[in-house]
């Protein structure tokens, strides 16, 4: 089970609902992804066009639990703000901090990151700082009480997976808070890696989304996951530099 | 009345007096509408009765797909 605050999943993946062709395909990668995180973004709503559609009239909005994120803040206020306003809709209390502080990169402001947390942890949310693979920021955010750590892979939307496996596996070896690694994965063994690693889950949306085949997509993630998940569980072998035969040496004597 | 909603100006007629009547004036789903007045979020329990004034400075937000 992944626990974070006072919520306790079955399903370590967590789906965002960015850039899908179309609802049709983006309701069935969410079934088939077995997710039960979805995250969403705040953005205004177009007066002048109200009959545009929403994801959230395509879903049974009870099956699932949503994580809203700060996207589009540069400043802990600015993702104060608009996290207010997500917890005003009344359907979650959990929320995804996300400052960015490069629009190149596209890589969060860590100061920003930190003083948004604190902020939000003091108005009582359920707080999930995406932040870098720093080590040290990663162990900053957990000290102030963040309910999980979301270290990125790579870059949002690169798709080029663990830059940095020995980083993610520090802040995962140091957390007693999940650790969700979040952005930049590309392909189910990205995926199945954070997990091996030791990862308490996986956020991704690009890789199913920008997918040719999002629905099939989805589901090889859920495999990913559940890979990785289970190989961790079950302890590799120690990595070594010189060869151990799998077959018996001994009744060769046939050779 | 004349009103800034989600940074536009915009002219109201009479009968728009609450929060409740701005949302059905768009036609805007009241499920998904967070609305913000003067830069306070209203409790989404009680908004629909929220009076509006001229000058008014409103923001209307809802969830979309993002990661």
């Amino acid at each position: 089970m992944l626990k974070i605050g006072p919520y306790s999943f079955k399903s370590r993946l967590l789906l965002g609902t960015g850039k899908f062709p179309d609802f049709d395909i983006q309701k069935e990668a969410v079934e088939k992804s077995e997710t039960e995180i979805l995250t969403f973004a705040v953005r205004r709503m177009n007066i002048f066009e109200p009959d545009q559609p929403n994801f959230l009239e395509k879903i049974d909005v009870k099956k699932y639990t949503l994580l809203p994120n700060t996207a589009g803040a540069k400043t802990a206020e600015e993702a104060v703000r608009i996290a207010k306003l997500a917890k005003a809709s009344g359907l979650c209390d959990m929320i995804k901090v996300e400052v960015i502080g490069c629009d190149k990169t596209l890589l969060p402001d860590p100061v920003e990151t930190l003083k948004a947390s604190e902020m939000l942890l003091e108005e009582g949310f359920i707080v999930l700082p995406y932040t870098s693979d720093d080590v040290l920021l990663a162990k900053r955010l957990e000290d102030l009480g963040c309910h999980a750590i979301m270290p990125g892979a790579s870059p949002i939307g690169t798709g080029l997976g663990i830059i940095n496996p020995l980083n993610i596996r520090y802040i995962i070896e140091q957390s007693s808070v999940p650790v969700i690694v979040d952005a930049g994965i590309g392909v189910p063994s990205d995926a199945a890696k954070a997990m091996e690693l030791g990862a308490d889950g996986v956020l991704l949306n690009t890789a199913v989304s920008g997918a040719d085949d999002p629905v099939k997509m989805a589901e090889a993630m859920k495999y990913g996951v559940l890979a990785g998940r289970a190989g961790y569980e079950a302890g590799r072998i120690p990595k070594k530099m010189h060869a151990a035969a799998s077959s018996p040496l001994e009744g060769m004597s046939i050779l | 009345m004349n009103m800034t909603v989600n940074g536009r100006g915009v002219e109201l007629p009479d009968h728009v007096t609450t929060v409740r009547d701005l949302l059905d004036h768009f036609k805007l789903n009241k499920e998904l509408a967070i609305v913000e007045l003067n830069q306070s979020i209203l409790d989404k329990t009680t908004r629909d009765d929220a009076v509006l004034n001229d000058g008014d400075r409103i923001e209307i937000v809802q969830f979309v797909g993002g990661g």
